[in-house]
């Protein structure tokens, strides 16, 4: 299969041309931010207050990495489950985040805003952390270093290897499975 | 009779160097079981998936490092034998010290209260099953349970009227509503029977089985191959790109219970399925 490369920050030409089940690599800057950092970001929204980090155009990546060996720029550092954040994404989408990387299932309201907001989500491998790890060649906490590994971390990445699942078409990579049948 | 003394400082070291290795190395049957799904995967780029987690347990191992980020919460199953005294201390406080040693240079994924939320700091506490044994032998089991699987797990009371028809029913839909959610290829732990609370540690239990260990009751074993063969039909697949590697094997555990219920629980394991086990020597 191929796999294309990607540049953050993202354009619209980028992610118009992705589509569901693609295979891409992503280099760059990306920002780490779990359940906690994603609560206060929304918060301070809600305040008025400006964001810790300009997120547009950028890559948000669900992750809560472990705490990295001597020698090692950061830990293991996989995917976490992304559905956990879908109450905080449109917010996301309105400050102008272009790609999110997690795993798993999306609702059909995000899905719907990354059309209409044309932004991609992808999967990286969950279980897969040790080796993702290595795909990241520098690791700084750029907000609330009080959350520890939910702090928000500013992730430089090299051929990061991510599926496109929800593509900005409507797309989806995950197979349709009918409850209750 | 003899009673036999342990030290609970033994029962300490023991316990945390079980869990260090177990972050560090996945089980020798879970991987042997992997090698086998990667042969078969029709899916191209579900064969992928699968050398892609091979390949993260052989660098983690080499490396020293924890296969996943998220190394669980312990949870911790005692044998006990009766003919056991621990001495030198408090075997509760021993279990939670070794621990927070284990964990010092893993991440601290625990929270006081469900609420409030506050980082403990150690990954303490542990979850702490004990059960009496004749003898004084010590079997420790651990496992370090990653939640992502953990949140997809589900259980139901069931009148008995559903019978295994419905008992099917509610473990694959169980298993279509985790999807990618809970990191496939599975191990799927289904408890049937006992109570409410007993359920749910059936299906626990089914997890620290030996991989693809039958259920010695052929009824059971049957409806555990019969599972496994329609989970691996949903072509859910690794990660949820498609596939027949959905799960890796289904392990049943069950127990009596009341004329008027049918309880059943599944409880899920993931692509790092920590379980190791120990015995408490002289
Ligand atoms: S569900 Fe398992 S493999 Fe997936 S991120 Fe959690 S611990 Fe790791």
């Amino acid at each position: 299969m191929d796999t294309r490369s990607l540049t953050t920050p993202f354009t619209d030409d980028d992610v118009a041309s992705l589509r569901a089940g693609d295979l891409v690599r992503i280099s760059g800057v990306i920002y780490g931010a779990r359940d906690a950092a994603h609560g206060r970001m929304v918060e301070a929204l809600e305040r008025g207050e400006p964001q810790p980090v300009d997120l547009r155009g950028q890559v948000i990546y669900y992750v809560g990495p472990a705490p990295a060996k001597p020698g090692h720029v950061i830990g293991p550092a996989g995917p976490t489950t992304s559905g956990r954040m879908d109450p905080y994404t449109v917010q996301m989408l309105e400050q102008g985040v272009k790609g999110f990387i997690g795993k798993g299932y999306r609702s059909d309201a995000i899905k719907a805003a990354l059309v209409t907001y044309r932004a991609v989500y992808f999967a990286a491998v969950g279980g897969a952390a040790a080796l993702l790890a290595r795909h990241i060649t520098a690791s700084r906490v750029v907000a609330y270093p009080d959350l520890g590994p939910e702090a928000i971390r500013e992730l430089t990445v090299v051929d990061f290897p991510a599926i496109v699942v929800n593509d900005v078409w409507g797309g989806d990579a995950y197979k349709k499975l009918e409850v209750g049948d | 009779m003899m009673i036999r003394q342990i030290s609970v400082n033994r029962v300490q070291d023991a316990v945390r160097d079980l869990l260090i290795e177990l972050a560090y190395r996945l089980p020798a049957d879970y991987l042997a079981a992997m090698h086998v799904a990667r042969e078969e995967e029709p899916s191209s780029l579900g064969g992928d998936i699968l050398t892609m987690l091979l390949d993260n347990a052989a660098y983690a191992e080499a490396e020293r490092i924890p296969t996943c980020q998220d190394t669980g919460m312990a949870i911790l199953f005692l044998e006990v034998g009766q003919d056991v005294h621990f001495c030198d201390g408090d075997l509760n406080q021993a279990l939670h010290a070794a621990v927070e040693e284990a964990y010092r240079d893993l991440r601290k994924s625990v929270v006081d209260d469900p609420l409030l939320r506050r980082n403990t700091g150690d990954n303490t506490p542990p979850i702490i099953h004990y059960e009496i044994v004749p003898g004084d032998q010590v079997h420790i089991t651990a496992l370090m349970k990653g939640f992502g699987a953990e949140l997809m797990s589900r259980l139901r009371m069931m009148p008995p009227s559903e019978g295994v028809e419905g008992v099917k029913r509610f473990v694959l839909e169980t298993v279509k509503l985790a999807g990618p959610n809970a990191c496939p290829p599975l191990i799927v732990g289904v408890g049937l029977g006992g109570s409410f609370d007993t359920v749910a540690l059936l299906a626990k239990k089914a997890l620290i089985r030996p991989l693809g260990e039958p259920n010695p009751q052929p009824h059971l074993a049957q409806l555990e191959r019969e599972l496994l063969e329609s989970i691996n039909d949903l072509d859910i697949g690794p990660q949820g790109f498609g596939g027949m590697t959905t799960a890796l094997a289904v392990h049943v555990e069950a127990y009596a219970t009341h004329i008027a219920a049918l309880p059943v629980a599944v409880n899920l394991n993931c692509s790092a399925p920590r379980v190791g086990k120990l015995r408490i020597e002289d």
